[in-house]
């Protein structure tokens, strides 16, 4: 076992983790924030997708050691004090989900993505998300989910 | 249909917000992998590297000292309860885990239990099986040649690899029109097999109750209530019994199909279960869901039609061979084994066809799910809507002039169609022309004939196409007996608040919210009042499960009827409580959530006062409370039907086709939310898009997969996926109570057929007139290098 210091959704945690433990692995089942999901092994669906520091990472192919001193957030962490995200507003605004299983990767991908571009493109959206699969909107949602939340952040 | 609602009740007809969001944005949801019970084991599968062997031996030993490793169960475990085959839905035999021979590659050879996921995965590892592989069999044709390796030799006397013909129509008249025609083409047309790929896999949770005989499963299934019976029908010998046997639903993050069948995992864990009287959890990586659950199509139709030299349609002839894997596990109603494959007329007013499938074994994963399709329905719409376009090539007319030509016309229905089912409602006319207008047709073919001149290559696909959904009247539909009817149990409280349970389970598409609008038009109390709930076989009244588009065509019309049954007692105690005004139920109208004096309407009571008095001062005589429940079996199936347009641009270096442009005018009847419509339209033409283009699962010779990871099974991403154009016509059903036909899989069914048929007409003067989906790069390529386009 090793010890490592992470700080997931601003809670400052230490953790004593096998060194093969998987990232989505520590926060699904010793941090019980089943809010990340797993939809595959191979990198492709980003339904485990979080951020890392900030960048969006999918956290099936991250070891947990390998986020030592790092700051992690998952879905869990987007309200803040009661106050939904833009995101999340955004995705229920113009129905960006429908089975919801997609929708946190999803949603922590396009926040990454807004960070960077407060007013993407509907084309700057779909590669920004082109990580993530979803497979019941058919994504014209999602981006108008993604644009809502970017008006939200601009408008203040 | 009663009168228009507020927004504030949210009734049929608003865009309402779902509630379901609530949990999902937050990431709250509560899916199968989510549930964690006290003291749970984890279990995960060896399987069979080989498509074909027979099983020589299996070792334990090395599993069993692997730390936290409690049990490895094999076919011989099973065996000794005689646990070791379960029936399919088709009345066949699937292997749970094998003692003999393994039939398909990724099939399940033997399970481990751990006390974590890592130690299982860490036994699996170590489990030693010896195989001695046997000739593989993968091409259904070559299935059925004299010397093919019998496959199922399990099956006493079993001589070949066929499984069952199916007919339908009339032969010899239409083998008879076929001579007589002016004009007959013919097209193959290979519908390859592909997989749902939700984003969540398959999985469970078993507990059992070893003191009172009480089994808890949570599962990622669509039919709950369906799969408590089998459940109790397969393992009643070992002691479960349907009264102590609870099917759980939880979130699914979903469904397709791909939900519906019991695969030997779930099985596996129940045994597992019973065996440690630990909680199992088993849920499936996505290698070995593409891999091992069901598969969808896998249909090679020859298809023909005879016609007059001006194009109107005289016969349809059809000759199938359906793959179905080492056994037939697919997912129809029983009296049906290709499903509803005989719409395959579509919207066209034939007098002569006949069709026939043939199901074969191979070395292949068994399945026969729909992906997001009624039974067959996709196959049937490919074939024939392929089909008109090679006519329409052949007479030398447009293709949307053939189509229109020959439309079964808006004032013919109820419509009887030549293989006997009776359309309950339609104006494809309609449909088509609003598709035109809307996507600019004339101005299209202008721009193709220009680019033509140019050298580029551009197409537009048609599809009009017509469903059969909402499985369905119980004189034919029935799943092992059960009758496919659906339920709701409908509960007013006394502050006029209510709950509804259905006997369907939404895997995505928003029961939660349209279930609660559907109540709402019919009480008058807003939708935000009413919890609906499904999927929980303790709580929720009997059905046959969500798929098919059953749900709005059974569940929602036993909803819309539950409601009426209350609306009748609320105008008893309406009467009851306006005695004073001297009045009689007779002399009471209604609107949204009140009854009020016909004669004098400022006087009334509203649906929340009515609710109060039933529990509070009802009328004497009459019983107390104010609910009901309804088991719906709809006279007849529903006809949702669309016209869809496409334009593609081919690039001529590569081969690859890009999707310019894409209107879809659907028509569902009815609409409950047209929020969630659009939605499910958006989804079901992403699901189109995806074996049109991309999706195949294929196999090596030799029976390996190649396409078991989303490395080589290309589902789409918001990239390729283009931004979808819809519209809607309305045409009610006139059987179902709401006048709603259902809208989930229009357009994974409509799809297809326009880009495939845009994709041909690129290439039409090239002399193309078919391509097989998925139509790659590759093949489009080949074809301009054979044709001297590109080098």
């Amino acid at each position: 076992m090793t010890q490592i210091e992470v700080t997931v959704n601003g809670a400052a945690q230490q953790i004593d983790v096998e060194p093969r433990l998987l990232l989505v692995h520590l926060i699904r089942e010793d941090l019980q924030l089943t809010g990340t999901h797993i939809g595959c092994d191979t990198t492709h669906c980003g339904a485990c997708t979080v951020l890392l520091d900030g960048v969006p990472v999918k956290s099936c192919t991250v070891f947990a050691v390998q986020a030592n001193g790092s700051e992690v957030t998952t879905v869990e962490g987007l309200e803040q004090d009661g106050a939904l995200h833009p995101v999340q507003q955004g995705f229920t605004e113009e129905h960006g989900l429908q089975c919801g299983f997609c929708t946190p990767g999803m949603m922590l991908t396009s926040v990454a993505l807004l960070e960077q571009n407060q007013d993407p493109s509907e084309d700057e959206v779909r590669q920004a998300i082109s990580g993530n699969l979803c497979r019941c909107t058919g994504y014209v949602n999602i981006v108008k989910s993604v644009q809502h939340a970017g008006r939200v952040i601009r408008e203040g | 249909m009663v009168a228009e609602t507020s927004p504030e009740i949210g009734g049929m007809g608003h865009s309402v917000k779902r509630k379901e969001d609530a949990r999902f944005i937050r990431g709250r949801g509560n899916y199968v992998d989510d549930i964690v019970r006290p003291g749970m084991l984890y279990l995960d599968i060896v399987r069979s590297p080989y498509a074909h062997a027979r099983i020589k031996s299996i070792n334990s030993d090395a599993a069993l000292e692997v730390e936290g490793v409690l049990a490895v169960i094999t076919g011989e475990t099973l065996k000794e309860f005689n646990l070791h085959w379960m029936p399919t839905l088709m009345s066949d035999t699937q292997m749970v885990l094998p003692v003999d021979k393994v039939m398909f590659a990724g099939q399940e050879v033997a399970a481990v239990v751990a006390t974590s996921r890592y130690a299982a995965a860490d036994g699996v590892e170590a489990v030693e099986v010896e195989y001695e592989p046997l000739p593989v069999v993968m091409d259904p044709f070559k299935a059925l040649e004299p010397d093919a390796p019998v496959l199922r030799d399990d099956k006493e006397g079993k001589t070949d690899n066929h499984i069952f013909h199916w007919e339908v129509g009339d032969r010899d008249a239409t083998d008879r029109a076929f001579e007589e025609a002016d004009v007959t083409v013919s097209q193959d047309v290979y519908l390859p097999r592909i997989h749902v790929a939700s984003i969540e896999t398959c999985g469970c949770v078993a507990e059992f109750d070893s003191v009172t005989g009480q089994l808890t499963v949570w599962m990622t299934t669509q039919a709950p209530h369906a799969i408590r019976t089998v459940f109790a029908l397969v393992a009643g010998h070992v002691g479960l019994s349907e009264e102590k046997i609870r099917i759980i639903s939880p979130d699914i993050g979903g469904g397709f199909g791909g939900k519906v069948p019991v695969y030997p995992g779930y099985v596996i864990a129940v045994a597992a279960a019973v065996v440690t009287g630990h909680p199992v959890k088993w849920i499936e990586d996505r290698i070995e869901n593409l891999q091992a659950d069901s598969f969808a199509r896998d249909y090679h139709m020859a298809a023909e039609i005879a016609a007059d030299s001006d194009g109107t349609l005289k016969a349809l002839r059809i000759k199938t061979l359906a793959d179905h894997g080492y056994t037939d596990a697919a997912c129809n109603p029983s009296q049906f084994p290709a499903g509803l494959f005989s719409i395959c007329t579509g919207s066209y007013d034939f007098q002569n066809a006949f069709a026939e499938v043939d199901g074969v074994y191979t070395n292949k994963p068994p399945g026969g799910i729909a992906y997001r399709c009624s039974f067959r329905v996709t196959e049937a719409v490919h074939a024939i809507e392929r089909l008109v376009d090679v006519l329409a090539t052949e007479v030398g007319m447009d293709p949307a002039d053939v189509r229109k030509k020959n439309f079964i016309p808006a004032d013919a229905f109820p419509y009887q169609s030549v293989f006997d089912w009776e359309y309950d409602s339609g104006n494809y006319e309609g449909a088509l022309n609003l598709a035109m207008e809307t996507i600019g047709y004339d101005e299209l073919r202008r721009e193709q004939a220009e680019k033509r001149e140019r050298g580029e290559l551009m197409g537009i696909g048609i599809s009009s196409f017509t469903e059969i959904v909402g499985a369905g009247p119980s004189r034919h539909f029935d799943i092992l007996g059960l009758k496919m009817f659906d339920s709701c149990e409908l509960r007013v409280h006394p502050t006029g608040k209510a709950v509804a349970r259905f006997g369907t389970k939404s895997q995505g598409q928003g029961h939660e919210t349209t279930y609660a609008q559907i109540i709402a038009q019919e009480l008058g109390i807003p939708a935000s009042d009413i919890a609906v709930e499904e999927g929980d076989t303790d709580t929720a009244p009997y059905g046959l499960g969500t798929y098919a588009s059953r749900s709005t065509p059974t569940a929602g019309a036993a909803g819309a009827v539950a409601a009426g049954k209350v609306r009748d007692k609320a105008r008893a105690i309406a009467a009851h409580l306006l005695e004073a005004e001297e009045v009689t139920e007779d002399d009471l109208e209604w609107e949204p959530g009140r009854f009020f004096v016909r004669s004098d309407p400022e006087k009334g009571v509203t649906i929340q006062e009515i609710a109060l008095a039933a529990y509070t001062n009802h009328p004497q005589g009459m019983e107390a409370g104010l609910e009901a429940v309804s088991y719906y079996d709809p006279p007849n199936l529903t006809f949702p039907f669309g016209s869809y347009i496409c334009v593609v641009d081919i690039d001529k270096g590569t081969g690859e086709v890009h999707v310019r442009r894409f209107v879809a005018v659907d028509d569902c009847g009815n609409i409950i939310n047209p929020m969630i419509v659009e939605g499910q339209v958006h989804g079901g033409l992403t699901m189109g898009l995806a074996p049109a283009l991309y999706e195949e699962l294929s196999y090596d010779e030799s029976g390996n997969p190649l396409s078991a990871s989303f490395v080589d099974y290309l589902v789409p991403t918001a990239v390729e996926t283009p931004a979808w154009e819809t519209a809607n016509t309305v045409t009610p059903s006139p059987h179902h109570p709401l006048g709603a036909k259902g809208i989930g899989e229009s357009a994974t069914v409509g799809a297809p057929p326009a880009i495939a048929n845009a994709v041909v007409d690129a290439l039409s003067h090239l002399g193309v007139r078919h391509i097989d989906i998925p139509i790659t790069p590759d093949k489009v390529w080949s074809i301009l290098r054979e044709n001297g386009i590109t080098e």
